[in-house]
């Protein structure tokens, strides 16, 4: 429309018309090509996500089919005890290199949920009550100094993050509890919360921001104090976008690799006890993968690990910018 | 009587309510801040005694105990050099398509955004296992095939693999911040130059690209900045322990700063001899990151202020 009506007034004030129609021709395909680079490239975003998906996926699938990979490990192996050598006991240990290899997930899956649950049980007060305080109490020089400060913590590498863990946090915690273990859920779980505190910040900031003031305003003529208004306006506003930032948070714990696989011990533990040394999806993937031979069972269960990661964290932020989308839509009055 | 009591009382209750509340979501931002200065206190007290100008500029030495790092510098500005040319083009192309190309609230935008932000969530360790599976196995075995006649060149872990692997981890990095700048730029700029007779690939290209031309240099060093302080996806897919060599060819491997201190971290014989050099690593990694944060900000902020004046 716009070009249509662009050539129109060329073509009417165009002084030498032989020169102009020849532009007008080369100009047609330039931005025909131009066009059509810019539409491919935002399809690459998508055909990245599809193929992320595809290609790991790929390198799982021989878990459900191949005979060979059977001979080792099947689906549902995966989730079983394993039989262990000489008697008749079975236990769920993961035993990848091994005269009889032993893969079952369960160790792995307790201690991914063990450090996330420790992560966010550390991260979420901290991070919620931090936004509060900036979006509700804080006068505008604090919030000047803390929005640079959680930038500054997200701009950490977790590889950092993971060595302060390590010769630091592990230290410290040793000593003042007296743990057995100097690295464990704790330590990883208090490196992984400094991860996690910008995400949840940020999403539950916005939100409380989003809400307009009229709300706020309401609030206090009818005689309620700045508190009441947090706690009873506010937040009941705000509360899909705040559950977005834990769901979002939790998206990140999950699938954060170098902290973890640095300051938890690496050791496959069947224990839900935080002190303990343990071994998560993530850190099991980094840490042996390296030494795998393409195409052996235990190549295509790492593959498995990752696409279960991929999964729950697809989903986990499919659910996080869905309720964000909506508190921003509520807010605007576009739903009820 | 007693009816005014309770309401005093009640009052007072209030009150210290809201004033335990207060100081409790205080405290939470005290202890973040505390946290940050901990941490940055800790690395910078550690790390700068052995921080020199031989450190920056010399190799590993003695099972990397002595010397510098030199070649771990180099590599992760390689690195990072090859994923910027990748994905500043991609990044700002794909800005530019949902902001200018489409209407807003169109059903392709929605599912390209969604994809960004499903895109930002995966693991960092997803991405490596991608690039192994893609990257290397997949193209990079064509290429051996099509051009090499089977000869592993390419279909094996290298530099140029991991440089794309990371581009499009911070692809989402870019596409934000260059749509940020897109919107900064006033509706009214573009219809005069459409009233002037521009086509819409001029109007982008003589007018909204170089209005954010400050967004799309945000989004580039923001990139640059978590593309050199991340671990997972290159670990897989071209960073090495150690080389005597730096990188030369595409196809080579490389040393980087975040593996080398991983590396060292777990893998070190002797953690005692290493840690006054490997405290320093940090440090430099840390000044890396942080100066092109601190620079993205200052940018940014600046954006914004125009946006709230537009």
């Amino acid at each position: 429309m716009e070009q249509a009506e662009a050539e129109k007034t060329n073509v009417s004030v165009g002084a030498r018309p032989e020169r102009h129609a020849l532009y007008r021709a080369r100009f047609h395909w330039g931005e025909a090509i131009i066009e059509t680079a810019i539409r491919s490239s935002a399809l690459i975003v998508i055909a990245a996500l599809v193929l992320i998906f595809v290609f790991i996926g790929k390198e799982a699938l021989p878990i459900f089919y191949s005979a060979e990979v059977h001979e080792e490990v099947t689906i549902s192996s995966l989730f079983l005890p394993q039989p262990l050598a000489g008697g008749h006991q079975t236990r769920f240990v993961w035993q990848p290199v091994s005269g009889k290899p032993r893969y079952s997930i369960l160790p792995l899956a307790l201690g991914t949920l063990k450090v996330t649950i420790v992560a966010l049980l550390i991260g979420i007060p901290i991070a919620l009550g931090a936004a509060i305080f900036t979006s509700e109490f804080a006068p505008n020089v604090v919030r000047e100094i803390i929005k640079p400060v959680i930038e500054l913590l997200a701009g950490i590498p977790s590889v950092v993050l993971g060595f302060f863990g390590l010769m630091v946090l592990a230290t410290v915690f040793q000593t003042a509890f007296g743990l057995t273990f100097r690295l464990n859920a704790i330590t990883a779980g208090t490196g992984l919360a400094l991860a996690v505190i910008p995400i949840i910040y940020t999403v539950a900031e916005d939100a409380f921001s989003a809400v307009p003031d009229s709300f706020r305003a309401g609030s206090i003529a009818l005689g309620a104090n700045v508190w009441q208004t947090a706690w009873k306006v506010v937040m009941p506003a705000a509360l899909p976008g705040v559950f977005a930032a834990c769901v979002l948070g939790f998206g990140r714990a999950i699938g954060e690799t170098m902290i973890v696989l640095i300051s938890s011990g690496n050791a496959a533990t069947m224990s839900l006890d935080p002190a303990q040394s343990f071994r998560s999806f993530s850190a099991t993937i980094a840490a042996e993968l390296g030494e795998v031979t393409r195409g052996s069972a235990h190549y295509h269960v790492l593959f498995f690990l990752g696409v279960l990661l991929f999964v729950i964290t697809f989903l986990t932020n499919f659910a996080g910018h869905l309720y964000v989308k909506r508190v921003r839509e509520k807010l605007q009055g576009k739903r009820k | 009587m007693s009816g005014r009591g309770a309401i005093a009382m009640n009052r007072g209750l209030i009150k210290a309510f809201a004033g335990f509340f207060y100081s409790l979501t205080g405290f939470a931002c005290l202890l973040v801040l505390a946290m940050v200065v901990i941490v940055l206190g800790n690395i910078l007290v550690n790390g700068l005694p052995m921080l020199s100008w031989e450190f920056l500029t010399a190799a590993p030495e003695a099972g990397m105990t002595k010397g510098g790092i030199f070649p771990a510098i180099f590599g992760t500005a390689a690195l990072v050099l090859l994923m910027t040319i990748v994905v500043i083009p991609l990044g700002v192309a794909t800005a530019v398509y949902l902001h200018e190309y489409t209407r807003p609230d169109s059903r392709t935008v929605n599912i390209v955004r969604l994809a960004l932000q499903n895109l930002a969530g995966v693991p960092a360790i997803v991405f490596g296992l991608f690039g192994l599976g893609f990257f290397i196995q997949f193209v990079g075995g064509g290429l051996d095939k099509v051009l090499y006649g089977g000869r592993l060149s390419f279909a094996q872990p290298c530099i140029l693999w991991a440089a794309l692997t990371m581009a499009l981890l911070t692809l989402p990095t870019v596409v934000v911040a260059t749509e940020e700048a897109l919107r900064a730029v006033p509706q009214s700029y573009r219809e005069a130059v459409y009233t002037l007779g521009a086509t819409r690939w001029q109007v982008i290209r003589r007018l909204v690209l170089p209005q954010s031309i400050g967004g799309i240099l945000t989004g580039g060093i923001l990139a640059v900045s978590r593309g050199a302080g991340e671990v997972a996806p290159i670990m897989f897919t071209g960073a090495a322990y150690f080389l005597p060599y730096l990188p030369k060819q595409l196809n080579d491997q490389f040393m980087e700063l975040g593996y080398h201190i991983y590396v060292m971290t777990t893998q070190s014989p002797d953690v005692e001899a290493t840690k006054p050099l490997l405290y320093s690593t940090v440090l430099v990694l840390l000044l890396l990151t942080f100066t092109l944060n601190f620079v993205s900000v200052i940018i940014r902020s600046q954006i914004r202020r125009r946006l709230r004046a537009s």
